[in-house]
């Protein structure tokens, strides 16, 4: 093998190596563009807040929508289906739970947002899926979520439907998760 | 050190050694591009075998003969074998067999990786094929693994069919780097790149294709590892991760992927239009420019297969432009094929019989794929019949007829016997007839609304069903054929002369048939 050989191979390992953590560099690259463009419904804070000095809103419509992952048993439904909101303030609303089973366990909601470009305009001040939820057997708990639409919404947007799919994380690594939320949020 | 190389050298003009250890420890090309080429055939018929069980399910409406359970892993195993068992080392055997003979090289760059990288492979549809045995079955996802399917919900076979991808992925891998190796240092004096063989140059894209995304389909697997034993969340939404993101990573291999399978097909193509036109291929030069265009674009596209996730619609109109793209460049290769029959003298042996049927049907399974482009179209289409009609017209009279042309154009030079020309024109005409019934009716039912990977379907589907079944039971006999004409060429027949084809041009034509064991031991002047 000459030296030419040697390498084109090296050169051709290489890329192979590259090539393989580029695919684990797709991860991040990914949250980074959902981030940049507010798509796929995940919620990224903001920080600048002179938007919301004005009061001059605009009526919308927020839906609630709750759903259980497939292997959930909990009852999880929102106490109003409805509510009308005026942009650029804030408003509370509650969940239901009730852990049906007879054993505790811990549960994580994961939040959506349709329309998709509507994502970046829904901030959540206080959310019960920034945290986990423990529940004893048969225990039921209100889960709250402060919420405000801002004046920014596009003018074509008349209904938010915000959307919860709450999860068993019982056996899960709790830190973990709560750790990985937190970033979430906080990008 | 100085005796063993003595030694080498001394048997070095011997013949192949004799029985079974001939095949586990040969690093001579040939010999290892006719393992390649059985393997593929073995994994065609298995395959195969498969999509007879999937169409007899679908002969009629109602459950008749499997497990709704059973026919999922059937749809899944037959994708998996026909691309990664089928296909892709049909390919790399051929590339085998005719890069070195076609460049004037000796042998490959790395004959021993060359050995590993084929003997590895039949463990790893061991494995596959093995999960058919396990405690919850075979893999059920299809064979696009899609999270949380093969993840959350998948069965505990699930490990084997990662490790049975990675060891695809490792051997293939290596048979990329041996390919661009042999093809970038060991070509005979005189032959700068632009003077390569079409086949050379589609292997040589191909390759650089191959390791560009198979190392991303090894992070995608070792990502849904990590996620099943490990507790990460790559792709579980309840960690913070995201199952799209899967889509995302599988497709930016599976689009390159599609394009891995079908340029050396254009390159064979290329060689047999020629010989059997008589002419000069017509505009050489934009053939590799066209071939080097597809394969970048192909890193652009990935995700016109997902358009229905709910993408902004920027990057829709993104995906659809740039896939509409490819059709240029495709189009430049059917106008050359095309204008170098015009005015040629024509013969229509059984080699150009496939390779004009490929042009023909390759080109409708390429419109069908610029309709399935148009995203507002796709929702329409997506996931339905209209899609396996699609793909199957690209890779069954795309890749596969390709690949049986080959096998009709270059089996007098590998065996040295001509095959029987009357039997391939017979085999021809069945796998034709027998294909275009299978997956014509497709497009209808495809159109009218059957979705994929079903075991059952509505009442208003079941006549073209049933046509599609008759179809494909014609086309599997007739491959079962196509092994008795290849068994019967190899056992004897007419010698072939050395030339073999009075309008074949490149240096594997002026070597003896069947080729001697080595070849190009002082390499070619080439001109």
């Amino acid at each position: 093998m000459n030296s030419n050989g040697k390498k084109t191979i090296k050169f051709l390992g290489a890329t192979v190596v590259a090539m393989f953590f580029f695919s684990f560099a797709l991860v991040p690259l990914y949250n980074v563009f959902c981030e940049v463009t507010g798509i796929n419904g995940k919620i990224f804070q903001s920080n600048d807040s002179d938007q919301y000095a004005s009061f001059e809103g605009r009526d919308v419509a927020v839906q609630f929508i709750s759903s259980n992952n497939e292997n959930m048993p909990w009852t999880f439904k929102p106490s109003d289906e409805v509510m009308g909101v005026v942009t650029g303030k804030y408003y509370n609303a509650n969940f239901y739970v009730k852990n049906t089973t007879g054993k505790t366990m811990t549960a994580q909601a994961v939040p959506s947002i349709a329309p998709s470009n509507a994502a970046a305009h829904l901030k959540k001040l206080e959310c019960f899926c920034f945290e986990q939820q423990e529940l004893a057997p048969g225990e039921e708990a209100l889960l709250p979520v402060k919420f405000l639409i801002s004046n920014e919404l596009p003018e074509t947007i008349q209904n938010v439907i915000l959307s919860y799919t709450i999860f068993d994380i019982t056996d899960y690594n709790q830190e973990k998760l709560a750790h990985n939320n937190m970033q979430l949020e906080k990008n | 050190m100085s005796a063993v190389i003595e030694n080498h050298h001394d048997d070095h003009h011997h013949g192949p050694a004799k029985g079974l250890s001939r095949w586990l420890y040969t690093t001579n090309h040939k010999d290892i591009g006719t393992l390649y080429l059985w393997f593929s055939f073995a994994m065609f018929l298995i395959g195969g075998a498969m999509a007879m069980i999937i169409r007899a399910e679908l002969f009629q409406p109602g459950m008749q003969i499997v497990e709704p359970e059973f026919y999922n892993q059937m749809i899944t195993l037959h994708g998996l074998i026909m691309i990664f068992g089928g296909v892709m080392p049909a390919f790399v055997g051929l590339a085998n067999w005719l890069v070195p003979m076609m460049v004037g090289a000796p042998d490959m760059a790395l004959p021993r990786m060359n050995n590993l990288s084929f003997w590895i492979l039949p463990f790893a549809f061991f494995i596959l094929l093995a999960s058919l045995f396990m405690e919850g079955g075979a893999p059920n996802f299809g064979w696009t693994f899609y999270a949380p399917l093969s993840t959350t919900y998948a069965p505990p076979s699930v490990t084997f069919f990662i490790f049975s991808v990675h060891i695809m992925g490792a051997s293939s891998i290596m048979g990329a780097i041996n390919v661009i190796v042999t093809i970038m240092n060991m070509r005979a004096p005189g032959m700068d790149l632009m003077k390569m063989p079409l086949f050379v140059w589609s292997w040589l894209i191909t390759a650089y294709l191959l390791i560009a995304v198979m190392p991303v389909l090894a992070g995608a697997v070792t990502m849904m590892l990590m996620d099943i034993h490990f507790g990460t969340s790559f792709f579980n939404a309840a960690g913070g991760g995201d199952p799209v993101l899967f889509q995302h990573i599988f497709w930016f291999f599976g689009h390159p992927e599609v394009y891995i399978m079908i340029l050396p097909a254009f390159g064979i193509v290329s060689h047999i239009i020629e010989t059997f036109s008589r002419k000069q291929l017509f505009g050489y030069s934009s053939m590799v420019w066209a071939m080097l265009s597809i394969a970048i674009l192909s890193f652009v596209v990935w995700a016109h297969h997902m358009f229905t996730v709910g993408m902004p619609l920027a990057a829709e109109l993104f995906f659809m432009w740039a896939t509409m793209l490819i059709a240029v460049p495709t189009g430049v290769k059917v106008f050359n094929w095309i204008a170098t029959m015009f005015k040629g003298s024509m013969t229509f042996e059984t080699p150009m019989l496939f390779a004009c049927a490929f042009v023909v049907l390759f080109t409708l399974g390429g419109f069908s794929g610029l309709m399935l482009a148009i995203t507002p179209a796709d929702f329409q289409y997506h996931d339905t019949y209209f899609v396996v009609a699609h793909f199957h017209y690209v890779l069954v009279p795309g890749s596969i007829f390709s690949i049986m042309a080959a096998v009709y154009y270059w089996i007098p030079k590998w065996s040295g016997n001509m095959y029987d020309e009357r039997l391939g024109k017979l085999h021809f005409w069945l796998s034709f007839i027998g294909v275009n019934v299978t997956f014509f009716p497709q497009h209808f039912i495809g159109l009218a609304g059957m979705p994929r990977r079903y075991p059952d379907y509505a009442l208003q589907f079941a006549d073209w069903n049933m046509i599609s079944t008759v179809g494909a039971f014609l086309f599997g006999i007739s491959q079962v054929f196509f092994l008795f004409i290849v068994i019967k060429t190899v056992m004897g027949g007419k010698k072939a002369t050395d030339q073999v084809w009075e309008g074949a041009r490149g240096l594997e034509w002026t070597v003896a048939s069947p080729a001697p064991y080595h070849t190009f031991e002082t390499p070619p002047k080439v001109d």
